[in-house]
């Protein structure tokens, strides 16, 4: 199947089963890419695990992402039908105040380790997780490095002069 | 060994029963890397296990936030350290999606001799030291003497051995020399002598074959429900490889098979890697064989290939560029891609966010090792500790792709 057939598969039946909560529908560089709103997450990712026809079986990757904008937190999941070879990328988005979406732990037992990697990094929540604590970084920890407002390098050094190349 | 249990236990017996606590690593010579696993033991049998990560974790996925492009491929090399060359250029195939760019067929051929070079390295590595782990050090010393061929020949490409660095967005830094293709011609008739060899020592040997098998194994619904991907996946059973479902690089023109087991087990994962290996030597023969004799050794992309010196003193342009290069001021268009390539462990995927800047807005590893460790604790649950040591060595966990 071309990808843009896998498009409108999905996007049809994506679009006829969960009416207004697909936000958006595009093809990113040949991928389709589905953002869907944060209320439906779970039930849309259910569907797309058990439809027949569509079976994504296989959760490839699930991370953590903040908007440019440094309101929106955003979760991406990669799914992967092995029998037809057909992926796509659900992405689902809500406000830093309300960090919290349900977990797809019980969908996919491989999303745990991932979940608590994107809950460590991001703060976000995953509501109904088994064992939702901080697996890479120190459990003392009390901010969430990956999100912009934490800067790479402490801000406060005046040994460096970046005036030239503007970093 | 299989699983042990007294049937006369009753259930009450067993509520009251005291366990005693092992704390396995972090550092333990048994382990190769720095894992530690909290063990509840009943006596030699393993009850529940709790792995603790992040001992090494680098903050690579925050650090390359603030790199340009090509500054990220030395972060990559500290993943999967046995195998580098192979996130290199995953990493560079993952721009060259963003960018566009177009690959000549001799670069991608030369790409895929380099990184199956790499998947025997990481493969014979960790298939020695399953023999090591069973009490079979002789094969591990033999086959080492292959990887350090492998890493000669690195090492004439590139000039580095483990975190090599290989390769430039859009192909390689320079024509690889007369040297490294007669150590490339060298290597297939020694690695095929030495892999027949430790192929006789361990592959029918009872003493092996009888702790090797049903030692940590895993179905393949558990597997898939767990994402594994790689030689584990398809030991046990699921003849799914990123090299055939999508490929990259040109691998449809090559003409492999991909084995796959049945039970899951360490045994399974050996055999799988090892026939993997035979694979690997085959495709880098077909490539040398089918490779075009003359053409560039990179793409057309001025942007990311540093110029000749000669130019950069005597032409506007290619100082301009130079100066770009160096100062990491490239610019890549918007955009997200994900790009996965079949590491040595399974699916090693990039997922980049570009916002136009210098720098990716955000990147991603899909790291394999981290996503199937974390059935490490079910697959030795109520069998014994020396399994689980020979499990996680047949894993091939590596401490570096864990913890990124």
């Amino acid at each position: 199947m071309s990808s843009e057939e896998i498009f409108t598969l999905v996007e049809n039946k994506l679009k006829a089963q969960f009416e207004g909560s697909v936000e958006s529908a595009e093809l990113l560089y040949d991928f389709p890419v589905f953002t869907v709103n944060k209320e439906k997450i779970h039930e849309v990712l259910a569907f797309l695990r058990n439809d027949p026809e569509l079976n994504f079986h296989f959760l490839t990757d699930l991370t953590g992402i903040q908007t440019a904008d440094e309101k929106h937190l955003g979760v991406i999941y990669h799914l992967h039908n092995m029998p037809k070879n057909i992926r796509i990328r659900v992405k689902t988005f809500f406000p830093m105040a309300h960090p919290e979406i349900p977990t797809a732990t019980d969908l996919w037992l491989g999303a745990n380790w991932m979940e608590r990697e994107t809950y460590d990094f991001f703060g976000i929540r995953f509501k109904g997780h088994p064992n939702l604590k901080r697996i890479l970084n120190m459990d003392g920890m009390d901010y969430y490095p990956l999100r912009k407002e934490y800067p790479l390098e402490d801000q406060t050094r005046e040994d460096k002069n970046d005036k030239m190349f503007g970093r | 060994m299989s699983k042990k249990e007294n049937k006369n236990i009753t259930a009450e017996a067993i509520e009251e029963k005291e366990y005693s606590i092992l704390n396995l690593g972090p550092t333990h010579p048994a382990t190769h890397g720095i894992f530690q696993n909290v063990l509840t033991m009943d006596g030699e049998i393993i009850h529940d296990a709790e792995p603790t990560i992040g001992y090494i974790h680098r903050a690579f996925e925050k650090l390359a936030e603030r790199r340009p492009y090509n500054q990220i491929t030395t972060l990559t090399d500290r993943l999967n350290y046995c195998s580098s060359p192979i996130n290199n250029m995953g990493w560079e195939m993952t721009v060259e999606k963003l960018i566009g760019a177009e690959i000549p067929k001799r670069v991608e051929y030369m790409r895929v001799i380099i990184m199956e070079l790499a998947r025997i390295a990481d493969h014979i590595v960790c298939n020695s030291v399953i023999g090591v782990d069973t009490g079979a050090m002789t094969g591990f010393l033999y086959v080492f003497q292959l990887r350090e061929k492998i890493y000669e020949i690195y090492e004439s490409i590139c000039g580095a051995r483990l975190t090599t660095n290989i390769g430039r967005i859009g192909g390689f830094e320079r024509e690889w020399s007369k040297d490294t293709w007669d150590k490339i011609h060298a290597f297939i008739p020694e690695f095929k002598k030495g892999l027949k060899e430790f192929a006789n020592l361990l592959e029918r040997n009872r003493i092996f074959m009888e702790r090797t098998i049903d030692c940590g194994p895993i179905s393949a619904e558990r597997a898939l429900s767990y994402s594994f991907t790689g030689p584990n996946l398809r030991a046990a059973g699921v003849d799914y490889d990123v090299r055939v479902a999508s490929p990259y690089c040109s691998y449809q023109d090559f003409d492999f098979k991909i084995p796959v087991g049945s039970q899951g087990d360490t045994y399974d994962r050996f055999m799988v890697r090892q026939e993997e290996m035979w694979q690997s030597i085959s495709i880098i023969e077909q490539a040398i064989k089918n490779m075009p004799k003359d053409g560039p050794f990179h793409a057309d992309l001025p942007e990311f290939y540093l110029p000749p010196k000669e130019e950069v003193y005597n032409n506007m342009e290619a100082l301009i560029y130079h100066f770009k290069i160096v100062m990491g001021e490239t610019t890549v268009p918007k955009g997200e891609v994900y790009h996965c390539v079949e590491g040595g462990n399974g699916e090693l995927g990039f997922y980049l966010v570009s916002d136009g800047g210098r720098t990716p807005f955000r990147l991603h590893f899909r790291r394999p090792c981290f996503i199937y460790y974390q059935a490490y604790p079910e697959m030795i649950k109520g069998r014994m500790l020396s399994d689980a040591i020979l499990t996680m060595s047949s894993m091939n966990v590596i401490a570096g792709e864990l913890d990124a």
